[in-house]
């Protein structure tokens, strides 16, 4: 069996490396406390790639139950977390590409669009612009927003700067190279922050063509 | 510094991934330009916006009904 090796440093272990090695030992006790450690993380991914609870639903069980049916895989050259995403990421591309009756999909898919990537609106937000939407029309902006951008960018957003996954982290949990998770991360920030200008702009903003200099 | 190239870097800066050097740089032609002043702030404050606020939360009464079927399908897979 492969040794686990420390994640956080030779000196100090990753504190999820004690959990697997408890569960190997058959403390199914332990595998409890790292479904309620990630379980949160793992429903948002799911939600934010098919864009349905119930799909989300499905893939958060099945990612958790391919997790454990597969630990002795686990090498422990990653981190146990960036595992499971990786999991639960094919579990939800998988789970589109049933909804779409056996069609392909992968995180490529829509990302060759220009828009957002030269920045239009250069309008001035306003400060603390959320305070002006309760939190349901915040959720809705917010939601509809990120629904809108291209699959391959969105994703990448929400591992990068929504689960705080590492630039070589969100690479190798997608199969993509650095330099492609960086390309799309910029385009997927520039892209949102063009759409919530709509929303969150001063009252009396003047709209500019374009950065020209 | 042009424009095209603050946007280049401008992750970067985001991130706090540049050298000083660079960051110089960037933060002088962001004391010029009020265009790319707004890109980084606005950026910014974009990403802070969609960390900060859950967007699509699990309920308790949903994630202990999830948190049981998970346990208990590998109990069985055991």
């Amino acid at each position: 069996m492969p040794t686990i090796q420390s994640i956080a440093g030779e000196l100090e272990p990753h504190p999820d490396v004690a959990l697997i090695e408890r569960v190997r030992g058959g403390d199914l006790s332990a595998y409890d406390l790292l479904v309620r450690k990630y379980e949160r993380q793992l429903f948002r991914i799911a939600q934010h790639i098919t864009q349905n609870r119930e799909d989300a639903e499905d893939v958060m069980q099945d990612a958790f139950l391919k997790a454990y049916e597969k630990l002795e895989q686990f090498q422990g050259n990653s981190k146990f977390y960036t595992w499971l995403v990786r999991i639960a990421v094919n579990e939800s591309l998988m789970r589109l590409r049933k909804r779409r009756t056996g069609k392909m999909v992968s995180i490529d898919e829509d990302i060759e669009t220009e828009e957002g990537s030269v920045p239009r609106d250069l309008a001035d937000w306003a400060p603390d612009p959320e305070q002006n939407y309760n939190q349901a029309e915040l959720g809705e902006i917010l939601r509809k927003t990120i629904q809108g951008l291209p699959q391959g960018f969105r994703i990448v957003f929400v591992l990068r700067d929504v689960e705080g996954l590492s630039t070589e982290e969100t690479a190798e949990t997608l199969g993509l190279s650095i330099p492609a998770v960086k390309s799309r991360l910029l385009r997927a920030r520039l892209q949102l922050r063009e759409r919530l200008s709509r929303y969150f702009h001063r009252k009396k903003a003047i709209k500019e063509t374009g950065v020209g200099k | 510094m042009t424009c095209k190239e603050f946007l280049a870097h401008l992750d970067d800066l985001i991130d706090d991934s540049v050298t000083a050097e660079v960051r110089a740089e960037l933060e002088t032609h962001r004391g010029r330009c009020t265009h790319c002043e707004v890109i980084f702030n606005t950026t910014r404050k974009t990403i802070e916006i969609y960390r900060s606020h859950e967007i699509y939360e699990l309920p308790t009464s949903l994630r202990d009904r999830l948190h049981t079927a998970i346990m208990a399908r590998c109990k069985k897979a055991c």
